[in-house]
């Protein structure tokens, strides 16, 4: 009981913004995983096809094996700053709320239909390979690593998710229309991809995440490449953006994801192995 | 394997003198042990059953998905929703690879997926049960993937060999998943809470009779078993396999600390085996009709898979046309 205590005080704390930059970079990383993982889980036995089944699984599992890596990290700073024991990585995916997820809100955009899904994993995949690609080359030893290893699945899912949206692009009318209603929909969520907050200049400063303008450039470019062979118009740079998910603002759609995927911890709160 | 009932449209058996030339070479192959593949000659009736047998396996890692996928947004840690993920999409796998063999005998995926969505074609009416709470995630590891292996050993060595080199692979997963499910009930029942001891309780409590009745019905109410054996696409008798499993099953059982909802259930010292109550014959025959706790809701949920996909596969087909119009 005690211990719960010192958790809940650790995660109150949290809330405070009492933590490390660092700690709250590591926070953004693993819930962007984490939330985007778990869209994959909602999508078992929805599959358009039986490949795609297998494909949009092996996405989810290596979302959810990065998330456990960067909030793993994560909760190790945690213990060490707070000095608190046994915060660990489900701690913080399953016993926090969603103002303290730290997620960019297009992860958490709801599966739609298969040009939504495909949509928000190919905007986030662009801008997810060139981090992971600056990360790898971190000053923190550990983000390095995780990056490194992070990034030839990343690789594998930019590569998939570009495949679908150019199929999509150019495939029939109807994909067409739906691929382009899709990309116009979450296109208001991508400027949050790109915006560079105190904390991440935090990082940058310590050369921890890479230059965020390079960053920027290639994001753009990939997307500019994939929907012009997609034969898809490319919504304006300058549109208004819906941001917030990196300081804790989330849109409704989050609130439902966590009650669903936290709902085991949160009703048996006295159970401490599964 | 998941197959049940799978009809033989064969009423008696031929002996070999009974048998013209092709089909005397056919079956002696087949009683040597010598793997029938897909160039060879066979009979009309072997090749039909062993249709029916592989896509009912098949469904069945498909419509499998959906028990499991009703927990993967729940998993309670990280480390059970990797698993849990990991398992279902093993199962996809099996799907396709079998699908695969299916191919071989000229059967087309899409038409017999359309069976299986009209009704027409069956899967394994342990998947027609729903799942309730966490545990059963353990319990369909262990007693449902136990129960499919007792039933997949011996197909490693049925007589086509498309088939059987694709139970080998299936059996390695099926064996690491059993382990698995075995595992999270152990961890509740060892170190849980009463909340949680509870949980596998009742999770055993519903999947144990319909676990039992995976096999089939009993010998002999079993018309198609005497074809099916001597073409050897099935090894042992249904009730050999519900025996072999029960014996494996209740020291684990007892290992856990917990009971089977059988009070006949009881160690005979003479014959070494475990003897079981009356398998309620009804139920199963309801469920293998259409009329289980979930039968409606998993056919829906394939059909409208496949059909909300519609529009995606038509745009991969015709996108693929223009590529291939643009590269002439």
């Amino acid at each position: 009981m005690q211990n719960m205590a010192l958790k809940n005080t650790a995660l109150k704390n949290m809330a405070q913004k009492t933590q490390a930059p660092l700690t709250d970079y590591l926070l953004r990383l693993g819930d962007n995983a984490l939330v985007l993982g778990q869209r994959h889980a909602q999508l078992c036995g929805k599959a358009p096809a039986l490949e795609e089944e297998l494909a949009l699984m092996n996405v989810g599992l290596d979302l959810f094996g990065q998330a456990r890596n960067w909030l793993g990290y994560a909760a190790e700073l945690m213990v060490a700053d707070l000095v608190t024991d046994n915060i660990d990585a489900d701690h913080l995916a399953f016993r926090r709320d969603a103002q303290d997820f730290r997620n960019l809100l297009i992860t958490e955009q709801p599966n739609g239909d298969f040009a939504d899904t495909i949509g928000r994993q190919f905007l986030f995949d662009a801008w997810h390979v060139h981090l992971l690609d600056g990360l790898a080359g971190s000053s923190d030893p550990r983000i390095a690593e995780v990056a490194a290893k992070s990034l030839k699945e990343a690789t594998y899912h930019l590569r998939r998710s570009s495949e679908w949206v150019i199929r999509l692009g150019d495939g029939t009318e109807e994909s067409h229309t739906r691929m382009q209603r899709a990309l116009d929909n979450l296109w208001q969520f991508t400027g949050e991809l790109l915006q560079v907050d105190e904390i991440d200049q935090a990082m940058i400063e310590a050369g921890i995440a890479p230059d965020p303008e390079t960053i920027a450039a290639r994001w753009k470019a990939t997307v500019e490449e994939v929907l012009e062979e997609a034969t898809l118009e490319r919504p304006s740079y300058d549109a208004w953006m819906y941001t917030g998910g990196k300081v804790g603002h989330h849109t409704e759609h989050l609130g439902f994801l966590l009650a669903e995927m936290q709902y085991l911890p949160r009703a048996y709160p006295d159970a401490t192995v599964w | 394997m998941y197959a049940q009932l799978v009809e033989t449209g064969s009423k008696k058996l031929k002996t070999l003198d009974e048998m013209g030339p092709e089909e005397r070479q056919f079956q002696e192959r087949i009683n040597d042990e010598i793997k029938i593949e897909p160039k060879n000659w066979m009979p009309d009736a072997y090749r039909k059953t062993l249709i029916r047998q592989i896509s009912q396996h098949a469904h069945s890692e498909i419509v499998g998905m959906l028990p499991e996928g009703n927990w993967l947004t729940r998993a309670p840690t990280l480390k059970r929703k990797l698993q849990l993920m990991a398992k279902i999409q093993d199962e996809a796998g099996h799907g396709l690879y079998l699908y695969s063999a299916m191919e071989t005998l000229g059967a087309d995926r899409d038409e017999e997926i359309d069976k299986l969505h009209d009704g027409r074609a069956k899967y394994s009416s342990i998947f027609n049960y729903p799942t309730l709470n966490w545990a059963d995630m353990g319990t369909i590891g262990w007693l449902v993937d136990g129960a499919a292996i007792v039933n997949q050993v011996p197909l490693q060595r049925t007589s086509y060999g498309p088939y059987a080199r694709a139970m080998i692979r299936v059996c390695k997963e099926e064996s690491f998943h059993q382990r698995q499910g075995y595992q999270i009930l152990l961890t509740m029942m060892q170190e849980g809470t009463d909340d949680q001891k509870a949980m596998v309780q009742d999770s055993i409590n519903r999947f144990w009779w319909p676990s039992l009745m995976m096999f089939g019905p009993s010998d002999e109410n079993s018309p198609n078993s005497a074809q099916s054996m001597a073409w050897k696409i099935k090894r042992h008798s249904n009730d050999e396999l519900r025996q072999r499993f029960l014996d494996q099953t209740v020291p684990q059982l007892e290992l856990l600390g917990c009971t089977a909802p059988d009070p006949d259930l009881k160690y005979n010292q003479e014959t070494g085996h475990y003897e079981f109550g009356e398998i309620d014959w009804q139920e199963f025959f309801d469920v293998v009709k259409g009329n289980g706790p979930c039968n409606r809701e998993r056919i829906e949920a394939r059909r409208s898979a496949i059909d909300n996909g519609a529009w995606v596969r038509e745009a991969a087909v015709a996108y693929a046309a223009k590529r291939q119009h643009r590269a002439a």
